[in-house]
């Protein structure tokens, strides 16, 4: 017979509010097979847990219900307490009777009623529920960091420096990221170079990190301590090994006329190139689409000239294979598509800029090799406006809905330098707020305002036009109440930023979830902010939110805390809520190898007794509990209803059900 | 006898004389020549037995599961819409692919008993396909009917002649692949409303008498314990329970088989009642196709199945209601 405990939280008031706790404890007391239930006033105080584990004892009680805050709060903490006073810790259920009640119901006699089913079903749960315990498995002690900007370059240096090797997969040629492109960072205005290359060199330098630049993540299989990951290296067309990168092949390739994606297509370069001077690996790649040889078959002067002999156009992609126990995703942003964004002119002028694009012109390496000059005559500006918030905190549909962050802060650093070096230079900023929050932020803005003069309008602006060579700009200036045009010479767009695409890919393949936004989510956007809710998967810089550098750095730090702290482990709990099949049903069919994620089923021929002395072979699956995850796609996908999972049994999951439906 | 018959039983008797094959699936004479019923042929003298006619709609291919274990090597006559079943069976692992000969015969599409029933057409004693119709020699005469009239639902939309799987094959006749559209039942039913499509359902779904027929036949429905008969299952009786839950059993195996089904239209023929079962089924090949792409079952013995794998085209689920609503 089983003997159930109840606990009602109250949550404070969080629960208490809404529902009417006193009433659901007394009710649920009537519940076949409980024997004891209580409330009180926050279950997860020490008070309370002592309250669960002295019922548990003197009712000996065989299984509890707490109903309180989510089970992802504080299930670990009742598991705990059951245990400690000899409960198996899988014989605990939590109904979460604040974020599925209390919070989203207003009416209390409602809410009641909903919270007593939703008790009565985890009772219906618990009744069916089985003793289980956790095995273990090892770690792998090697850490991959996805994408090579300054957020997987941080991560990457700090896990390195706790001794664990880890490699940056990166897709571009280079790592360096968009840190690469600025010119220079607030709120010091020091070169973003001269700070950003040193920790590349590092990362080339560092005997624990290896770099796989111009490369992709293919595939990946296992969990939390065990990936196994599928790495393409795309072809380069030159070897790595050998390539000194002397550049003589740059100087010599006749196909000269591709957009340089490094200097925001400004610029042209050759079809082979190394991005940008401190590039790492310093190393050559030919870019298909332009390169003669590739697309025609004749040329080949780059292998002619080529003293290392690196050049080899016969290189295909290839791929490696290797196993990881921690995963950091930092696969950073790009500005938005402007092209829903006509108002602004910035498809039909060439003189409306981004703001990456104004990074680059003001950049010493640079198409203007620093000297501000516009796209369209190189001259200089003399009047300059700045539009911020293109694309974001846009509700319309055509931009992004959240603020993009960096944007008041580069805004206020172009200004000000523009101002610092061309003084002749007229500076006008649209803006709706102001947004400086940060150590020395805002001290930093108001330097461009009262040093510098920069003409900050409080306003949206309405179009920009060409009229006699000049771009009007046409906005309105709330704080004076009037409509004003600006004619100006160049017009900056603060453009809203957004995950790099390929991040859904990316988060498919590590089932990591994802947002509206596609930015990657949290586990507690509070409490575990660089966690992925997939364990074992971390995250840091934009790809998870819009943030700064200080931020993404940071981040990237705790991110290596968090994987340091992983990889120090030898052996890793393992969840024992796995699937196993009834070999007396299974037909052995496949269907549930086919969408196991984790590649945790194999299948065996096995010897039945049929009875009369006759045996058969029949091949019957079989799952490896080390490497089930738990997730139940093959208890769902078996056509004999042969497989089942430990702690969420089909027989549990209907008993649920029928427990909600009951009148 | 046809020629075609003849020739099948010849081959039937070759195989079995030449050793290695030690036994023939078939089809067995019944009392009249309309009534045949599946069987196996162990010696050249049982072969007496063996027919071959428009009557032979049974789908051998579920057979197998059984018989291929036994020991030596089972040959199996095979018509193309019988190939995929054995396909997918193979595919499934429930047949050995090594241990089975596979004869793909010739087929003009296969009568339905009751129809031929219905149009008064009795004491049969030969039929033939001439052209668009199918002429009856009877006790009492010659009659001709449409084939429209007279072929299973499942025939009338052909979904061609080819065999996906074969060793060898038995065709004699010249051989039109026509290929018809079998979803235009389906269209017409999503152009229902949902009262409409209810009640529609309903008027066909009561007539149930739960004789389980469409299960016991259906080569996907190979379950070791079907659920509907596992005490364990805890639902087992469930369907007993009123008409709508008795009304659910054959919605659940839709879905059972949803992604497997290759269409073989044997749960329509052995259904005694004539519920349209197939298009039940024929609903979800659709919505897979359009959802996935196109895919037919058993068309592949290996690969992967749309139900169950993943790839980044794959439709996103918030636009799954309004593809499989036919809008």
């Amino acid at each position: 017979m089983q003997k159930i405990g109840v606990f009602i939280c109250w949550c404070g008031s969080n629960i208490a509010a809404t529902v009417d706790v006193v009433r659901v404890a007394e009710e649920i007391k009537r519940e076949p097979g409980v024997v004891y239930s209580a409330d009180y006033q926050y279950m997860c105080s020490e008070n309370g847990q002592q309250l669960i584990k002295n019922a548990i004892k003197e009712y000996g009680l065989t299984g509890i219900v707490i109903g309180s805050c989510s089970p992802r709060m504080h299930e670990a903490t009742f598991r705990k307490a059951a245990e400690s006073v000899g409960l198996n810790p899988y014989m605990v259920e939590v109904a979460n009777l604040r974020e599925q009640v209390s919070w989203i119901h207003k009416d209390k006699e409602e809410a009641t009623e909903k919270a007593l089913i939703l008790v009565r079903t985890a009772i219906a749960k618990v009744r069916l529920n089985a003793p289980l315990k956790e095995g273990e498995s090892p770690v792998v002690k090697r850490a991959l960091v996805i994408g090579g900007g300054i957020a997987g370059i941080q991560a990457a240096l700090d896990i390195a420096e706790a001794g664990y090797p880890v490699d940056i997969v990166e897709k571009n040629a280079t790592i360096g990221g968009r840190m690469a492109q600025l010119d220079k960072t607030f709120p010091t205005l020091d070169c973003s170079a001269c700070i950003l290359t040193p920790k590349m060199v590092d990362c080339a330098q560092n005997e624990k990190i290896d770099i796989l630049s111009y490369s992709e993540i293919e595939e990946v299989k296992g969990y939390v301590g065990n990936f196994s990951v599928k790495i393409r290296k795309k072809a380069r067309y030159v070897d790595e090994t050998k390539c000194t990168g002397c550049k003589i092949c740059m100087t010599k390739c006749p196909s000269k006329k591709g957009l340089d994606e490094f200097n925001m297509n400004l610029k042209t370069r050759t079809a082979i190139h190394i991005p940008f001077a401190q590039a790492i690996p310093n190393v050559a790649v030919i870019d298909p689409e332009q390169c003669l040889k590739l697309k025609t078959g004749k040329c080949g002067i780059c292998q002619k000239f080529c003293g290392a002999g690196a050049i080899d156009y016969t290189m295909k992609d290839s791929f490696i294979e290797r196993q990881y126990g921690a995963i950091v995703v930092a696969t950073g942003f790009k500005p938005i598509d402007l092209t829903a964004f006509n108002e602004y002119g910035y498809a039909d002028n060439k003189d409306v800029v981004t703001s990456l694009e104004l990074e680059r012109l003001m950049n010493a390496a640079g198409p203007t090799n620093g000297v501000l000059l516009r796209p369209s005559d190189m001259t200089h500006p003399k009047v300059i406006t700045f539009i911020q918030c293109v694309g974001s905190r846009d509700v319309s549909g055509c931009g992004k809905p959240y603020c993009s962050k960096i944007c008041c802060m580069y805004t206020a650093k172009h200004a000000m330098l523009i101002r610092e070096k061309y003084p002749d230079t007229e500076v006008h900023v649209f803006y709706i707020d102001v947004r400086t929050p940060g150590k020395n932020y805002d001290e930093f803005y108001r330097r461009a305002v009262e040093q510098y003069n920069v003409d900050y309008i409080k306003g949206m602006v309405g179009k920009v036009y060409n009229e006699n060579g000049k771009l009007m700009v046409q906005g309105s200036d709330l704080l004076n109440n009037e409509q004003i045009v600006i004619p100006s010479d160049l017009v900056v767009l603060a453009t809203a930023i957004e995950p790099e695409p390929s991040v859904r890919k990316i988060a498919t393949l590590l089932t990591a979830s994802i947002d509206t936004n596609n930015f990657l989510n949290e586990s507690h956007p509070k409490l575990r902010p660089v966690e992925s809710p997939t364990a074992g998967v971390y995250l840091a810089g934009v790809c998870q939110g819009p943030k700064d550098i200080p931020e993404t750095v940071s981040q990237a730090s705790a991110c290596a805390a968090k994987v340091i702290g992983l990889l120090a482990k030898d052996k890793l709990k393992t969840n024992p809520c796995v699937a196993s099949s009834n070999e007396m049903m299974c037909n052995g069919c496949s269907q549930c190898a086919n969408v196991c994620a984790y590649g945790a089923i194999t299948y065996v021929d096995k010897e039945f007794r049929l009875g009369g002395g006759k045996t058969e072979i029949r091949r019957v699956a079989s799952v490896n509990p080390a490497v089930c995850q738990g997730c139940g796609a093959c208890t769902v996908t078996c056509p004999s209803g042969a497989m089942d999972l430990s702690g969420f049994s089909s027989k549990q999951i209907m008993s649920e059900v029928e427990a909600i439906c009951k009148k | 006898m046809s020629e075609l018959e003849k020739r099948i039983i010849e081959k039937a008797a070759t195989l079995l004389a030449g050793g290695e094959i030690k036994r023939v699936v078939g089809w067995k004479k019944g009392e009249f020549i309309h009534d045949p019923s599946p069987a196996t042929f162990e010696t050249e003298e049982s072969l007496k037995d063996f027919i071959y006619n428009d009557f032979c709609g049974a789908n051998l291919s579920k057979y197998l599961i059984d018989i291929f274990k036994r020991e030596g090597k089972t040959a199996v006559f095979l018509k193309p819409c019988d190939s995929y079943s054995f396909n997918q069976l193979v595919k499934e692992h429930r047949i050995k692919r090594e241990n089975v000969y596979v004869v793909g015969i010739e087929c003009h599409g296969k009568l339905a008993n009751y129809k031929v029933e219905e149009k008064g057409i009795t004491g049969i004693t030969s039929e033939a396909h001439e052209g668009e119709n199918v002429v009856f020699d009877t006790l009492y005469g010659k009659v001709t009917a449409s084939r429209e009239e007279v072929l299973l639902d499942r025939c009338l939309t052909c979904k061609g002649k080819k065999h996906v799987v074969a060793d060898e094959t038995v065709i004699i006749n010249d051989y039109e692949d026509k290929v018809s559209d079998r979803f235009a039942m389906v269209r017409e039913l999503e152009a229902m409303t949902a009262e409409e499509r209810f009640a529609f359902w309903q008027g066909q779904l009561s007539k149930c008498i739960r004789c389980n027929a469409c299960r016991n036949v259906c080569p996907a429905c190979s379950c070791l314990k079907c659920v509907f008969d596992n005490p364990q299952s805890g639902i087992a009786a469930k369907a007993n329970d009123d008409t709508f839950e008795e009304q659910l059993f054959h919605v659940i195996r839709a879905f059972h088989v949803s992604g497997r089904c290759t269409d073989c239209g044997e749960c329509s023929r052995v259904c005694p009642q004539h519920i349209p079962l197939h298009l039940l089924n024929r609903k979800f090949i659709k919505d897979i196709d359009s959802l996935y792409g196109e895919y037919q079952a058993g068309e592949e013995a290996e690969g992967k199945t749309p139900l169950t794998s993943y790839t980044e085209s794959d439709t996103e689920p918030n636009n799954v209601f309004t593809v499989t609503e036919g809008k």
